[in-house]
C-alpha cells in the first residue's frame, strides 16, 4: 500500500489531482469553520433584507482585470461627516447632514440609496434632500417623513425620476456638457432634517452601488456569492464521498456474497443488477426530488440504493470468481472459518485496488449528479450549493445578460472536483491494475 | 417462450443457420429486457404512487373522458343539469370499477401497470401537445423527434469517430497527440450539459456565432432546405458539447483496449505473415473487440439519455428531456410518470438495438459457443 503511495508520487496527474483535492478539502474545512452551518443557512435563505447594501449582479473583484474601470460601491456614513445643529427652540432642532464623495470611476453607478436610522417617540424627523454635482450645480430631490430603519431608494422612484428626466444615477452623473461623459470629481449629498423631540436621533449613509463586489461578486438577491461557493465545496465533497462509499462498498460486499453462495443468490443478484443498469436514474431521482422530498440525504439515500446494483457488481465478480478458488481460501475452510469470515476478511479485502480507483473515479459523477439536480430546479432546498448558483444564474439569464462571472465561478470549482478526483482515479488504476501500466 | 429456447440451438446445429441462433438470441434478450421494462416500470409507478399520484391520475383521467363523452351525447345534453350530474357521476363510478380503482393498491398497481406498458398516460395537468391536446402520450410523441434527431446523431458520429481515433492512436501510441489524449481523458468526468455551459458562453455569448438554443430559428424558415440548415446550424453545440464529454475518455479507454489486444500472439503471426495494417486491424483486433465495443457502448448511449434532460434544458432543445423539465416545473405528475415510462423504453429498446448488433458480430452468439455469465 505505502509503496503504492510512494509510487503515486512518481506521476504528474496523480500529484496534480491530490493538490486540487487537497485544495478542496482545505476550501471545506475553512467554510465549515469561518461560517457556521446555521450562519451560512441564514446568510443564504435570509432574503434580500440581509443584503441590502450590496449592489445587485455585481462582478467579482477579479473582473476587473478584464473590464478596467468597474465602479466600487461608495458608502457614506453620517458619523463620519460634517453635521451643524440648529436649535429652533421648543426641542425643534435643524440639522444639516453633508456626505461628500469622491467619484472617480468613467462608469455610471448601478443604483442610488439612502438609509436612515432614526430614533423618535411620536413625531417623525423630516429631511430634505439635495444633491451637489461637482460643478456646483445643487439639484432638488425630494422631502419625506422618514420612520425607524427608512430606506430612501432614489434609483426607484418615480417622481424622482420624473422631476429629472431620466433615472437619478444617470441624470447626477452625467455630464451636462458632454452626455457621453460620467460626471466624475466631488459629489455632495446634503440632507437637510428638522427632528422634532429632544430625544430625536438622526443618522444616514448614502450608498452609491457599483458594479464590483467582493472576491466572488454578487447576485440578483444582492446575496455574496462567497458564501454558497465556500459552503457549496464541503456539501459537495460530503456528498461526493457518502454516494461513492455508500455505492461501492455495497456493491462489493453484494458481489462477494453472492459468487460465495452461487447458485440462485448468484443468479438473483445478476439478474437485479442487469434490470437496475437499464433503470431510468435521472428520471426517477426527479420523480422522488418533485413529489417527495428535494433534501439531500434523501436523495443521497436513493443515489446509494440505485448504485449498489451499479455496474460495478459484474467486475467483482468475475474477480471474486477467480478469488474463491484460491488455496488461502480453501485453507480458511479447512480451518473452518464461517461463510461471512470468509467473504469479510479474506475475499473482499483481496478487490480493494480494484475499489480504489473505482471509488476515487466515481466521486465526480456523484459530485456532477448532484449539481444536475440543482440546475433542473431539484436541488437541495435550504443548503447553498455550486449547482444552485447555476441554476439561479441560468433562470437569470446571465449568460445573456453577460454575468459570466456567476456561471464561471461554480463551474470551475465544480470542474476542478472532478478533474482531481478524476486524474488521481486514472492514476491509481494504472498502478493497482499492471497491465495498463504502460499503455 | 421459454419452451422455445432449448429447441433453438438444436435446429442450428442440424441445419447451420447463423440467422436461427441470432434471431433465437434476439428472441430472449427480448423476453429479458421486456421483463426489465415491466419491472422498471413498475418500480416507477410503486414510487409515483406512493403519495397516491397515480390514483389521483388515474381519476383526473376518467374524469375527463367522461366529460368529453357526455359533451359528445346530443340525449345527455337534453337533461336537466342536476340529473345530467348524478349520471356523469355514476359513468365517473362505473369507469372507476372497471378500472379496479376501488379494489386495494396491489391490485390496482397492476392495473396502472398494463396502462403504462400500452402507454395509456393520462391527461397533463397543465402541459399540451404542439396540437393542443392534453394527452401525455401526445405530449411525449410530439417531443420524441427532436431527442431521437440530436441523440442518435450525435451518438453515431462519437462512435465512429471515437473507434477510429482509437485505432490511429494504438498505432503510434507515445506520440503528442497520444499524449494528449491520455491527459484530457479525466475531463469526461463533467457531463455534457456542463460544457454546453461553456460553449454557449464563448460561441453566442462572446462570439455571437451560434444561436444560443432552441431548435430552428424563429420564425422558422419556409423552403425545407433552410429549414434542414437553420435545424443543423442549432445542432451543432448541443453535439459538440455531448462530444466533448464524452470523446477523449472514449478514445483514451478504447485506445488501450486495443493495444491489450495487439499485443497478443496471434496479432505477431499476422505482422509476420506481412499482412497491411488495415488487413490486421480489420480481422484480428477489430473483430474480437467489437463485442466488448458494443457493450461499452450501450452504457455510455444509456447515460447519455438521461444526461439528454439536462442537456436539452440548457440547449433549450424541445425534446422529451426539456418536457421532462417543464413538467418538473409546473408540477405536471402526469407527464413526469409518463417521461419516466418513455425513459425506460427507450433504454430498453437501445440495448436491444444493439444487443443484435451483438449477435451479429459475437462470434460465440455466430458459432452457438454456449457464454456463462
Amino acid at each position: 500500500m505505502s509503496r503504492a503511495l510512494g509510487e503515486l508520487l512518481h506521476y504528474r496527474a496523480a500529484v496534480a489531482g491530490l493538490a486540487i483535492i487537497g485544495f478542496l478539502l482545505a476550501l471545506s474545512v475553512y467554510a465549515v469553520l469561518t461560517i457556521p452551518y446555521g450562519e451560512a443557512i441564514r446568510l443564504w435563505r435570509g432574503g434580500e433584507a440581509l443584503w441590502l447594501e450590496n449592489p445587485r449582479n455585481a462582478s467579482p473583484l477579479w473582473m476587473s482585470l478584464f473590464r478596467r474601470d468597474l465602479p466600487h460601491t461608495i458608502t457614506v456614513r453620517s458619523q463620519d461627516a460634517l453635521r451643524r445643529e440648529k436649535d429652533l427652540g421648543e426641542g425643534v432642532r435643524q440639522v444639516t447632514i453633508a456626505l461628500p464623495f469622491d467619484y472617480p470611476y468613467r462608469k455610471l453607478p448601478q443604483e442610488l440609496a439612502v438609509f436612515f436610522d432614526v430614533e423618535y417617540a411620536e413625531r417623525p424627523p423630516h429631511v430634505a434632500l439635495t444633491w451637489r454635482t461637482p460643478d456646483g450645480t445643487a439639484i432638488r430631490l425630494g422631502e419625506f417623513t422618514v420612520k425607524t430603519r427608512d430606506i430612501y431608494r432614489m434609483s426607484s422612484d418615480p417622481q424622482l425620476q420624473q422631476a429629472l428626466g431620466g433615472r437619478p444615477e444617470e441624470v447626477l452623473f452625467t455630464d451636462p456638457q458632454a452626455p457621453e461623459n460620467v460626471l466624475q470629481g466631488r459629489h455632495e449629498l446634503l440632507i437637510e432634517g428638522f427632528l422634532f423631540e429632544r430625544a430625536s436621533r438622526l443618522e444616514t449613509r448614502l450608498v452609491v452601488y457599483g458594479a464590483v463586489y467582493g472576491l466572488a461578486g454578487t447576485d440578483h438577491l444582492r446575496r455574496d456569492l462567497m458564501i454558497p461557493l465556500l459552503w457549496g465545496t464541503p456539501i459537495a465533497m460530503a456528498f461526493g464521498l457518502l454516494a461513492a462509499v455508500g455505492s461501492t462498498v455495497s456493491t462489493l460486499a453484494i458481489a462477494a456474497i453472492g459468487v460465495w453462495y452461487g447458485r440462485w443468490v448468484d443468479g438473483l443478484i445478476q439478474r437485479i443488477t442487469e434490470v437496475n443498469l437499464i433503470l431510468p436514474g435521472l428520471p426517477i431521482l426527479i420523480l422522488i426530488g418533485t413529489l417527495y422530498s428535494r433534501s439531500i440525504w434523501v436523495i443521497l439515500g436513493v443515489v446509494i440504493l440505485l448504485g449498489v446494483f451499479g455496474s460495478g457488481i459484474k467486475t467483482y465478480r468475475a474477480l471474486f470468481l477467480q478469488v474463491k478458488e484460491a488455496p488461502y481460501i480453501e485453507a480458511a475452510r479447512a480451518y473452518g472459518a464461517g461463510s461471512m469470515r470468509a467473504v469479510f476478511t479474506y475475499m473482499i479485502p483481496r478487490a480493494v485496488p480494484v475499489l480504489i480507483p473505482q471509488f476515487v473515479t466515481l466521486i465526480p459523477a456523484f459530485v456532477f449528479l448532484e449539481a444536475t439536480l440543482a440546475v433542473l430546479g431539484l436541488g437541495d432546498p435550504v443548503l447553498p450549493t455550486w449547482g444552485k448558483v447555476i441554476e439561479d444564474a441560468y433562470s437569470k439569464g446571465a449568460l445573456f445578460s453577460g454575468h459570466y462571472y456567476w456561471v464561471l465561478q461554480p463551474a470551475v470549482l465544480l470542474m476542478l472536483s472532478g478533474l482531481g478526483f478524476t486524474m488521481l482515479g486514472f492514476t491509481l488504476d494504472r498502478i493497482f491494475n499492471p497491465r495498463l501500466r504502460e499503455m | 417462450m421459454a419452451e422455445a429456447l432449448p429447441l433453438a440451438p438444436r435446429r442450428a446445429r442440424s441445419a447451420p443457420g447463423t440467422l436461427a441462433r441470432v434471431v433465437s438470441y434476439s428472441a430472449t434478450r427480448l423476453v429479458a429486457l421486456f421483463l426489465t421494462v415491466v419491472v422498471g416500470v413498475y418500480l416507477t409507478i410503486l414510487i409515483a404512487n406512493m403519495g397516491g399520484y397515480v390514483d389521483v391520475i388515474k381519476r383526473a383521467e376518467i374524469r375527463e373522458q367522461v366529460g368529453i363523452s357526455v359533451s359528445f351525447d346530443p340525449v345527455m345534453q337534453r337533461l336537466p343539469v342536476e340529473e345530467r350530474q348524478k349520471r356523469i357521476k355514476e359513468l365517473v363510478a362505473i369507469e372507476e370499477e372497471n378500472l379496479g380503482l376501488n379494489r386495494p393498491f396491489l391490485a390496482r398497481s397492476l392495473v396502472y401497470l398494463r396502462e403504462s406498458l400500452l402507454l395509456r398516460l393520462g391527461f397533463a395537468e397543465r402541459m399540451t401537445s404542439d396540437t393542443g391536446s392534453r394527452l401525455v402520450r401526445l405530449i411525449i410523441l410530439n417531443r420524441l423527434p427532436p431527442t431521437l434527431l440530436l441523440f442518435v446523431s450525435a451518438q453515431l458520429l462519437l462512435f465512429i469517430a471515437s473507434v477510429l481515433m482509437a485505432l490511429s492512436l494504438s498505432r503510434r501510441y507515445g506520440s503528442a497527440l497520444d499524449q494528449a489524449v491520455v491527459a484530457l481523458a479525466p475531463t469526461s468526468a463533467a457531463p455534457a450539459w456542463f460544457y454546453g455551459i461553456f460553449l454557449i458562453l464563448i460561441f453566442s455569448a462572446l462570439l455571437r456565432a451560434l444561436p444560443f438554443g432552441g431548435m430552428v430559428d424563429a420564425p422558422p424558415p419556409e423552403r425545407a432546405f433552410a429549414y434542414a440548415l437553420s435545424v443543423l446550424r442549432h445542432m451543432i453545440l448541443p453535439m459538440a458539447a455531448l462530444f466533448l464529454t464524452t470523446i477523449f475518455l472514449a478514445v483514451y479507454s478504447w485506445r488501450t483496449f486495443f493495444l491489450i489486444f495487439s499485443s497478443e500472439d496471434y496479432v505477431e503471426v499476422a505482422k509476420a505473415k506481412g499482412l497491411t495494417s488495415g488487413a490486421i486491424e480489420r480481422r484480428y483486433i477489430l473483430r474480437p473487440t467489437m463485442p466488448t465495443i458494443i457493450t461499452s457502448f450501450a452504457l455510455s448511449l444509456i447515460g447519455a439519455w438521461t444526461g439528454a434532460i439536462v442537456l436539452e434544458t440548457v440547449f433549450n432543445w424541445p425534446g422529451l428531456g426539456r418536457a421532462l423539465f417543464q413538467a418538473i416545473g409546473l408540477y405536471d405528475t402526469p407527464v413526469i410518470v409518463g417521461a419516466t415510462i418513455i425513459y425506460a423504453y427507450l433504454l430498453a429498446i437501445t440495448v436491444f438495438v444493439l444487443d443484435i448488433l451483438y449477435a451479429l458480430i459475437d462470434p460465440r452468439v455466430k458459432v452457438g459457443i454456449e457464454e456463462r455469465g
